[in-house]
């Protein structure tokens, strides 16, 4: 990072990272206690704690590039100061939709990460090699219950194709590309987000195909944008109310 | 986590004429030389009627018991507490997970269990039947109900009845990480602003009389359990717990400079005995008979819970569905 790069396009590009993962972490927990086995109430709430986890990671990164500390970033702002996209910030709805989401979610963010293990931002590159291992145990969670799921009963099979037709756009909308994007590929910091989408693509499809689910026709120009500028749906500040609810009866006192 | 004061249902000790002399003096003679008994043992009919309830119980305490910390976990203030409440309440379930497994060894299986849970047919720990208002009551929850399941847990641990024990080991290792996570927010409660101190005060307030109830009634009035501590199902008397808790958290709960909300509590240096109020044990009844502030609305979400639920395990078990590699 010695030579003059874009600072503003790697903050929002760490800015959108990190509140995606806070955000879907914070929901995931939701369903602590409630899950449709004990099992899977186990694993959403250990997925949530990696992503919640990984978030502050890279909100302490942000913090070290003259950002406020993580609790004052994640706990006190308003939803149009985040970026995150639309897609994570849905209520958790029934148990179909929570798979989907993960599912779609998380293979995009494992690609993000492994194309940030290479980017020339180093300390950004050092975290997103150790979150690579802990993202695939997620991927293969998601797999395994889509598998399961996309092929077991006639219910199972209608319930995962009507969420995921519903779905399908807002998970294009995390591939909404940043105004700054272009300074990010010519410095080698990231890959952008046309290249992550067409992989994204080659990666679900294979999973998709391996069941009786139809992955439904999809193009960019349908995708459910605008989380990225701090536009988002009614959902977003209800859930960031409630985050802060303690910590802003007294924001200046440790808890 | 967990309640300890099992109910018990009166022994009858006439079922224990029906059972082979022989097998049930040999039974005993390996429990009184501390051996474990395994799930393909023999053992009276009694004895696994009694563990089954009482894992049951214990199991359902720790599900039912994730939900007033739970509720708390999307408003836990700051990420060091948002990330420890989440892995505590994680392992509670978990918890639950260990002992239905236990449970099963004994030959009831985990959706029966959980449709007596629905029913109402089976009880689970007396304290979760009352709400967490404020962010200090689940300090409080993790902190001193914590301390009072180690105290009974461990006590259990040293039981007779192997999957049991094994299980119970595990969660005391666990529980004890709880113990020093609540303790540490409480101690940033007590020891904080105004506000602080005041939300965490009245909490302790609230939480105390279901402590109290917690390990059950007194023994003068409890139903008796002798042949179940001979079997060593029961390992100590509810007293003994009461006494146990009392010495251990009584101390670090005046060095915080909070009030325990009973004027009478004073150790006894004579008899080495805490002395306390009693506490209204015709509300521990009627609570745990169902009517708590929050019984309805515990298991209404464990209710809604299994239905919205029902379709995902059924996919689980059908035997077309797809092949897929475990994980491990």
């Amino acid at each position: 990072m010695d030579k003059v790069i874009n600072k503003i396009a790697l903050k929002e590009l760490l800015y959108k990272t990190a509140d995606d993962l806070l955000i879907l972490g914070h929901r995931n927990s939701e369903w602590t206690g409630i899950g449709p086995l004990l099992e899977e109430d186990i694993a959403f709430s250990s997925m949530a704690q990696d992503k919640i986890g990984q978030s502050l990671a890279i909100y302490e990164l942000l913090h070290d590039l003259g950002e406020a500390d993580p609790d004052t970033v994640a706990f006190m702002r308003n939803a149009e100061q985040f970026h995150n996209c639309k897609f994570v910030e849905l209520p958790i709805g029934e148990y179909e939709f929570s798979l989907v989401r993960h599912f779609l979610y998380d293979h995009s963010i494992l690609l993000r990460f492994q194309q940030l293990s290479t980017s020339s931002c180093q300390p950004l590159a050092q975290i997103a090699r150790k979150l690579v291992g802990e993202l695939r145990y997620h991927i293969m969670h998601a797999d395994l219950f889509i598998k399961k799921l996309g092929t077991g009963t006639d219910e199972s099979i209608s319930r995962l194709q009507t969420t995921l037709e519903q779905a399908i756009p807002f998970a294009l909308g995390v591939f909404e590309r940043s105004p700054q994007e272009s300074d990010l590929i010519s410095d080698l910091i990231f890959t952008g987000e046309d290249d992550l989408y067409t992989r994204w693509c080659h990666e679900i499809t294979k999973v998709i195909e391996s069941t009786a689910l139809v992955l439904p026709q999809h193009n960019l120009s349908e995708a459910k944008t605008g989380g990225r500028i701090g536009q988002h749906t009614p959902h977003l500040q209800p859930l960031l109310d409630e985050m802060a609810e303690v910590l802003r009866l007294d924001p200046s006192t440790d808890w | 986590m967990y309640g300890g004061g099992n109910t018990f249902e009166a022994t009858k000790f006439d079922n224990l004429a029906k059972e082979d002399p022989i097998k049930l003096d040999e039974f005993e003679a390996r429990i009184a030389g501390g051996e474990k008994i395994e799930p393909a043992d023999w053992m009276p009919v009694l004895y696994r009627k009694q563990l089954i309830r009482m894992i049951e119980q214990h199991a359902h305490s720790e599900i039912i018991g994730a939900l007033p910390e739970g509720t708390w976990i999307t408003r836990a203030p700051g990420f060091k507490r948002k990330l420890a409440l989440m892995a505590k309440v994680q392992d509670e379930v978990g918890h639950a997970q260990l002992l239905y497994s236990a449970a099963e060894t004994l030959g009831k299986s985990r959706e029966d269990m959980m449709q007596d849970l629905i029913n109402g047919r089976s009880k689970y720990s007396n304290i979760f039947n009352y709400p967490a208002l404020t962010w200090a009551d689940s300090t409080i929850i993790s902190w001193l109900v914590d301390a009072g399941a180690i105290v009974n847990q461990l006590a259990n641990s040293k039981g007779s009845y192997g999957p049991y024990c094994r299980a119970l080991e595990r969660i005391c290792v666990e529980e004890s990480f709880h113990l020093k996570y609540g303790h540490h927010a409480v101690i940033h409660l007590a020891t904080g602003s105004k506000i602080q101190r005041q939300m965490v005060q009245e909490a302790l307030n609230r939480w105390w009389p279901p402590m109290m109830h917690f390990f059950g009634p007194p023994d003068r009035i409890s139903v008796h359990t002798e042949v179940l501590m001979k079997w060593k199902v029961k390992m100590a008397t509810n007293d003994e717990c009461r006494q146990q808790f009392l010495d251990m958290y009584v101390p670090k709960i005046w060095e915080l400079r909070l009030s325990v909300p009973d004027p009478n509590l004073q150790k006894n240096e004579e008899t080495r005995q805490w002395e306390y109020t009693e506490p209204d044990w015709e509300e521990f009844k009627r609570v745990i008979n169902g009517d708590g502030p929050c019984n309805k609305e515990r298991l209404a979400v464990r209710r809604m819970a299994e239905e919205r639920g029902r379709w995902v395990r059924k996919a689980l078990l059908t035997p077309d569905a797809k092949y897929v590699t475990p994980l491990a």
